[in-house]
């Protein structure tokens, strides 16, 4: 017990405490929640310390005789004022950092953030990354090592993936550094919540809703956090990664992802085969459609119906297929993909779904999906 | 002011119903405080199952046991079945047995109504717990029941929609009953200030829950035609406003906080004097410090929403007008010391439960006035810190009270000293393993564990480890609770009607334990 108890101590004191974090923000919540902690424990041991008193001079067993005094108008004045006065002191430095902390003003570039069972979208709004727009979510390795069952050993967990289980992407999102990187948050499903404590704070995501917030990162560096908003079943595996770096780099980084955009468009222009979209399907499926209806097609049923054997996806029509994928299903679970995958990895998936586990529905090529867009 | 003295008939006179008819048909505010009470230990024990299966699930990373879903029903459920089967229905339990014989009374105002109350409940939670054998299974978007997510619940959503209403009405009813006793039967002399802090805080929990739960009603039954008659309330795609939601649930939400802590208040009010044996100091000062939070609480919700994007001065206001919640609760913790200092006090096991609920309810207040500040909320809000925030205001603060409760006037209700050394052991065990169980979850918050997750990170393995040793010792031991509570029922060393050599009030005029209808003649108040 007690080789448990000091373990962790002695390991990483870093692990007791708010993170510092890395942003002029994060710095001043945590000098702010060091404040008040302290002031926490000096009235604590003030309190604790009168009661400890006491408990061990006035106890019966000592011979201690009961006072009567059950009143005194200026004790009750005196405990009333000086927590005011504490309060007081605390609420000036806490308003000067939250006013600067809701001040989105004048930033150098606009990233919008959209919060997906159970993943992250980014578009990159303006600047010379916009236009740059993608799907965030578990990285696959960790998605299968979080199945039931599938690792019953802290210390594999740890050699396996180090400090970063469950908090590794596949697309992470870069930010530059020095630059004010001004946040605007919603949803397409349930609320989210986008939290990284390296940044000091975090910001709900809500659908029809638009919030904002900002950041400077001046230290470039990788940034780890989670969905903190319960989401549904898999609100626990919706990390977010942010890569900061500096300008060189992210212009290098801006460079190739447009570049991977353009050979996107260009797919998109010309006919698949069907093993090329099996092929392609099988991620986009594992990604972003196993979570509910199961790597096995099975689904979860009744929230999340099977796919294996499903007669919409044996109809030789594939239009109702296509339009479920692309708007959803409203009330139910089932999101609309149309704005979260291209033309090319709908296609893909369609066509994976339908000629997968039994199923034998035909291929739909992403010509046929800018018609039905 | 009226009398309790008037109706005396021949009637009243007869004793309890035998066998099991007793307790369906019962109108006597002690039976059906003793069916609150069982009932409320028995939602203990349940929702205490859920949360060793939450502890279990955590206690190391990877998933071992449970699937994400029954993770989030199980951490959905332990709160519903807590809050509203365990705790609130516990506090109605003290005011019925408590309430007629702190304030000379014969029964509570409204016999029947009462049984209503009580008999609404089993109806509620087993409508609740059914949820779980339904398609989709129980709910499992948190218990506040957030919209969009609370809507993807399966089969079972009307039904535990409708245990909530139940619940409420059940509530409503009960603090109609506790109003109307407490302003119309109280003993010739027993003026307003002179009741039992019990009854005081008992008279403004009873309206504060009048003026929420059909708030919370409201709330929900929105949620209901949200789901199968597409109003849309709160579906901004239809017009909406999923925000809104949270307004009107936090209105219901934080004064129920207070619903849940100011009968404790009371509790601890009673039992520190006792063993202190010295009046309680500050007896007016507490009267208001209690209407003060009432007050304070229908004015603070959104603090629960500061993340949620509102306007910077929404901020301000709600952060500031938190902030002042702690000026009143610390007049209260003042007070206790205050009656504890130049006292001659012994150490019972109800004073032991007292002292720990004072200690550690306190370090909860602390960590909700770090909560308080609001751009330290961003960072704290939705993690581990505000479980172990909350646990420790509702476990070692609500339920120790109720512990406390329970050991200081069983010998009263059931005529029969409880084991004490029993007591003893049960309070140090429970005292040790709830620290190991919560204290180091504000750690793992601050260190960036979000709440209500059944996975994690290696880093938080160990402190994860710690914190479920803590449970399992913690659940456990209230094996000994229950089995102490059985043993006095059974027998033990006959309890004086005095019980406590420093206990003062009307209930302790009585005989241990007392006769079926409290005070058929009204008591003389000094």
């Amino acid at each position: 017990m007690l080789a448990l108890v000091t373990g962790p101590v002695l390991a990483d004191w870093g692990l007791l405490n708010m993170r510092e974090g890395v942003t002029s923000t994060s710095h001043a919540v945590h000098d702010l929640h060091m404040i008040i902690l302290w002031v926490c424990v000096a009235i604590g041991i003030v309190v604790f310390g009168a009661m400890i008193y006491a408990m061990f001079r006035h106890r019966k067993s000592k011979g201690s005789v009961a006072a009567q005094f059950h009143e005194s108008t200026t004790m009750e004045v005196i405990w009333t004022i000086i927590p005011i006065m504490i309060l007081v002191s605390m609420a000036i430095p806490a308003t000067k950092t939250l006013l600067a902390m809701e001040d989105t003003g004048e930033a150098d570039m606009t990233i919008k953030v959209t919060g997906i069972q159970w993943k992250w979208k980014y578009d990159y709004i303006d600047g010379e990354a916009a236009g740059i727009s993608f799907i965030s979510s578990l990285h696959p390795d960790h998605n299968s090592a979080r199945l039931l069952g599938a690792s019953r050993d802290t210390d594999v967990l740890r050699k396996q993936f180090g400090d970063t289980y469950l908090r590794e992407v596949d697309n992470p999102l870069v930010i530059p550094t020095g630059k004010k990187v001004r946040f605007l948050f919603t949803a397409a499903d349930v609320i989210h919540s986008w939290w990284v404590p390296d940044l000091g704070w975090k910001k709900d995501a809500i659908p029809g809703f638009v919030n904002e917030s900002w950041t400077r990162v001046d230290k470039p560096g990788i940034y780890r956090g989670k969905c903190a908003e319960l989401c549904g079943k898999d609100h626990g595996f919706m990390p977010i990664v942010v890569v900061a770096m500096a300008s060189d780099d992210y212009e290098a980084w801006v460079a190739q992802q447009k570049g991977s955009a353009e050979q996107a468009a260009a797919a998109a222009d010309k006919t698949w085969s069907k093993e090329d979209l099996i092929a392609r399907g099988q991620d986009v499926y594992r990604t972003n459609c196993a979570a509910c209806h199961q790597v096995n097609g099975k689904g979860l049923p009744p929230a999340f119906p099977a796919l294996a054997g499903n007669a919409i996806l044996n109809d030789g029509d594939a239009s109702r297929h296509i339009e479920t994928v692309m708007n959803g299903r409203p009330g139910t679970a089932m999101a609309a993909y149309r704005g979260l995958l291209n033309d090319v990895d709908l296609a893909a998936v369609i066509t994976y779904e339908r000629n997968t586990w039994g199923n034998d529905g035909g291929v739909v090529q992403p010509a046929d999906i800018k018609v039905a867009r | 002011m009226s009398t309790a003295t008037a109706t005396y008939d021949e009637h009243h006179e007869h004793g309890p119903d035998k066998g099991l008819i007793r307790w369906i048909t019962t109108t006597n505010h002690k039976d059906i405080g003793t069916l609150y009470l069982v009932f409320a230990l028995i939602m203990f024990f349940i929702g205490g199952a859920m949360a060793m299966v939450i502890r279990a699930e955590l206690f190391q990373p990877g998933m071992q046991l449970v699937d994400p879903q029954f993770f989030n029903s199980m951490t959905t459920v332990h709160a519903l079945v807590m809050i509203f089967g365990a705790v609130m229905p516990a506090f109605t339990g003290l005011a019925n047995w408590l309430i007629p014989m702190m304030i000379g009374a014969p029964d509570m105002a409204l016999p029947r109504m009462n049984n209503l109350s009580f008999w609404i409940l089993p109806f509620a939670f087993t409508l609740l717990l059914s949820t779980f054998f339904m398609d989709g299974g129980g709910p499992a978007g948190g218990w506040t029941l957030y919209p969009p997510l609370a809507l993807q619940m399966g089969d079972g959503f009307p039904f535990m929609i409708f245990a909530i209403h139940l619940a409420g009405i059940s509530s409503i009813m009960g603090s109609i009953n506790v109003i109307v006793t407490i302003l119309n039967m109280r003993a010739p002399g027993m003026t307003l200030m002179k009741m039992p802090l019990f009854v005081w805080t008992w008279l403004i929990t009873a309206y504060l829950l009048i003026a929420t739960m059909p708030v919370l009603a409201g709330a929900v039954t929105m949620l209901l035609t949200d789901k199968f008659a597409g109003t849309s309330f709160f579906n901004a795609a239809g017009g909406g406003d999923p925000v809104m939601y949270q307004h009107i649930f936090w209105f219901f939400g934080h004064p129920e906080v207070y619903i849940l802590i100011l009968p404790a208040f009371g509790i601890i009010s009673a039992i520190v004097p006792t063993f202190a044996r010295k009046p309680l100091f500050g007896y007016s000062s507490m009267v208001y410090a209690t209407a003060s939070i009432a007050f304070l609480s229908f004015i603070v919700w959104a603090h629960h929403m500061f993340t949620v994007g509102m306007p910077v001065v929404g901020e301000l206001f709600f952060m500031y007008a938190t902030m002042m919640i702690a000026v009143p609760t610390g007049v209260k913790v003042f007070n206790w010391v205050s009656t504890m200092w130049k006292g001659a006090m012994t150490f019972e096991t109800p004073m032991l439960f007292a002292i720990g609920f004072i200690m550690m309810f306190t370090i909860g207040g602390f960590s909700g006035l770090m909560l308080a500040i609001a751009p330290a909320d961003f960072q704290y809000h939705d993690t581990y810190f505000v479980v172990a925030h909350f646990h420790y205001v509702l476990v070692t603060g609500a339920i120790y009270s109720i512990m406390a409760a329970t050991y200081y006037w069983l010998p009263k209700w059931t005529g029969n000293m409880y084991d004490e050394r029993l007591g003893k052991i049960h309070f140090w065990l429970s005292t040790i393993s709830v620290n190991v169980l919560f204290f180091p979850q504000h750690f793992l918050g601050l260190a960036g564990m979000p709440r209500r997750i059944p996975d994690y990170s290696v880093q938080f393995a160990d402190w994860n480890m710690v914190s479920s040793i803590g449970g399992f010792v913690f659940g456990a031991s209230q094996l000994l609770f229950l089995w102490m509570v059985i043993k006095a029922i059974r027998g033990g060393e006959k309890a004086s009607d005095q019980v406590w050599e420093g206990a003062n009030g009307l209930e302790w005029t009585l005989p241990s334990p007392p006769p079926y209808h409290s005070f058929t003649e009204a008591p003389a108040i000094k």
